[in-house]
């Protein structure tokens, strides 16, 4: 990897080129109503780890594959490295290295031919892609079964073995498309420790996922997307402001089904009166009838007595009660009115 | 920097190259009965049993040998790009590794219609040393047309390399038996695989159409180039000019045409 400041270093400000810069992005499939990725635009410095979050089919990995020359951009312009995607497609691979959501490891090789053929692709000369081969598989904890193939790994290791690859070539940028999609909960912790150990170490990291979770542990600046668009570009402790008050006071109530919509709307308008309420959201559940209101306030539990007294008072029942501390779950639906999956 | 680009992308094709290579060395034995399994008892049947119980005429085996030897290399070609083609496309992508490498996507596709070349000459030659073995009297191969017969041996794999990256990339996997029927049979039986080309005259329009199938002139080009001279006359062919033009055309249609699937399929 080259070496590049981390982004909390006074050096920072001084690297003049982005290592992504995209610019009024737009992908449209033929045959489709609407924009796949629509006019986006975002710059990721080097050293930074960035994500892109957002629904599945909000436009990730199309992005991802325009950055990766596998798209051809309907309209804009990306670059990595100061390199124009589009018009040094070569010089582009050979600066990138991509991880994508489904394994698409050389099942014909065996492991380790699949990180030194890996290598051959991209120049490496035989002495340094045996010594680094050797290296990455005893740092993924996956040396012990190197003369396999494939076929018997499991999906963390066929994951880690597709990080090991794309290492192999010292890329500038790594792109993780949803990297840790479908994993048990202890491959993905070695997988979060093992990306942040590579950002630590200078590479520049574009992933995208689905996890809020993933998105404010591992990234530096995230943007959320929806239906091909970016709504918000922000660190973690930014986006969260963006919750007005901070804090959440969520309350499942049902009403008498009869009288449910008058009621849903005289509830909402009493609990938007209540002190330091900034917003509040209802939403019904089809299946049991029950509504969920979201109380967005500066102090949400000073609130639990006089919500469930107002919700009381209008003849519902409470069912459930929570106050959220503000998470990236919370930005997405202030923002869109709707749960991430 | 140009020439540096094209360091790196000539670096990157044969490293592509070598890897089909260790692949199929590994699995060489496979490869071999795969491709050559057919051919045998072809040549078992129809060059020692038919002419054995007298329902085949003596030289049958020496005009049929060509024509096994056009048939063996250019399906091993077409084999060999087709499948893998189709399983990567379609679902497995394995091919993206290569894909990313620092060379033209196009490039990519090259190496596979080479590779699959490869493979046929392979097959093709094969067939001599199994030839001798199974017609042993009857096997007959003209010696002064050596070069020739190189020539054609590799052609005929280019041949059918290319129609296998233009199948491979029209193909989804779901359709491969039934495309491999509706495909491989007809060119199995009107390619003038098992008679001459000269011999069709008196039906004429079967004649006509097997003009239309690439490996009537690779199994032309190869009789010309292996039946010997009888009575000092060489044995009527197709003419070499048409052969070569033909093969060489199918070559290069089929290239371009598979070269555009290909990028359509790895690039949206």
């Amino acid at each position: 990897m080259r070496s590049a400041p981390a982004p909390n270093s006074p050096d920072f400000a001084i690297s003049p080129v982005p290592a992504v810069s995209v610019r009024s992005l737009v992908k449209r499939y033929p045959k489709s109503k609407t924009n796949a990725v629509d006019a986006v635009s975002f710059d990721v410095p080097q050293g930074e780890i960035f994500g892109l979050l957002g629904p599945n089919g909000a436009g990730k990995t199309t992005t991802i594959g325009v950055l990766t020359t596998a798209i051809v951009p309907t309209e804009g312009s990306a670059s990595i490295m100061g390199i124009d995607v589009a018009r040094s497609p070569i010089d582009i691979k050979q600066r990138i290295a991509v991880v994508p959501q489904q394994s698409n490891l050389d099942r014909s090789l065996k492991v380790r031919e699949i990180l030194t053929f890996h290598a051959a692709y991209h120049g490496v000369s035989r002495r340094e892609r045996e010594a680094l081969a050797d290296r990455l598989l005893g740092e993924l904890g996956l040396a012990e079964r190197k003369n396999e193939k494939v076929n018997r790994y499991s999906g963390g290791m066929a994951q880690r073995l597709m990080i090991a690859r794309a290492l192999m070539h010292a890329p500038d940028v790594l792109f993780l498309d949803e990297p840790t999609n479908n994993l048990d909960p202890q491959s993905r912790l070695f997988l979060w420790e093992r990306i942040r150990a590579l950002n630590a170490q200078g590479l520049t990291i574009l992933l995208t996922t689905h996890d809020m979770d993933e998105a404010d542990a591992l990234c530096h600046r995230i943007a959320i997307m929806d239906h091909g668009r970016i709504l918000v570009n922000d660190t973690p402790a930014e986006l969260k402001k963006l919750i007005p008050g901070g804090t959440t006071l969520e309350i499942r109530a049902s009403a008498p089904v009869a009288a449910e919509q008058e009621i849903r709307t005289r509830i909402t308008a009493a609990l938007s009166a209540l002190p330091g309420v900034s917003k509040v959201d209802a939403q019904a559940d089809e299946g049991d009838g029950s509504l969920t209101y979201r109380i967005y306030a500066d102090a949400a539990t000073a609130l639990i007595g006089p919500a469930a007294q107002t919700i009381f008072s209008h003849g519902a029942q409470v069912h459930d009660l929570s106050v959220k501390q503000p998470s990236l779950e919370e930005v997405f639906l202030f923002l869109t009115g709707r749960h991430l999956r | 920097m140009a020439a540096h680009r094209t360091g790196l992308a000539l670096n990157a094709f044969f490293a592509i190259l070598w890897r089909d290579v260790v692949i199929t060395g590994r699995e060489f034995v496979p490869f071999l009965l795969q491709a050559l399994m057919q051919p045998l008892f072809f040549l078992f049947i129809f060059g020692k049993v038919l002419p054995g119980i007298g329902l085949a005429a003596g030289n049958f085996a020496a005009l049929m040998l060509p024509g096994i030897v056009a048939l063996t290399g250019m399906i091993a070609a077409m084999q060999g790009v087709t499948l893998p083609l189709v399983l990567d496309l379609g679902f497995a992508r394995e091919i993206d590794d290569r894909l990313l490498s620092p060379l033209p996507v196009w490039w990519v596709a090259l190496e596979k219609v080479l590779f699959g070349a490869m493979r046929g000459a392979i097959a093709s030659s094969v067939i001599f040393p199994l030839g001798k073995w199974i017609l042993g009297a009857g096997f007959a191969v003209r010696g002064d047309r050596i070069a020739m017969l190189i020539g054609m041996v590799v052609l005929t794999g280019c041949v059918g390399s290319t129609i296998g990256l233009l199948m491979g990339t029209i193909i989804k996997p779901e359709q491969i038996s039934l495309m491999f029927t509706l495909i491989f049979t007809p060119l199995l039986f009107t390619g003038c695989t098992y008679y001459p080309w000269g011999a069709l005259g008196s039906i004429r329009w079967f004649q006509v159409l097997t003009l239309c199938n690439p490996l009537t002139y690779a199994s032309e080009g190869l009789r010309y180039a292996m039946v010997p001279p009888v009575g000092g006359r060489d044995f009527p062919t197709l003419d070499l000019g048409w052969i070569l033009f033909a093969l060489g055309a199918s070559v290069v249609v089929m290239f371009l045409a598979g070269c555009r699937t290909f990028h359509r399929r790895v690039v949206t």
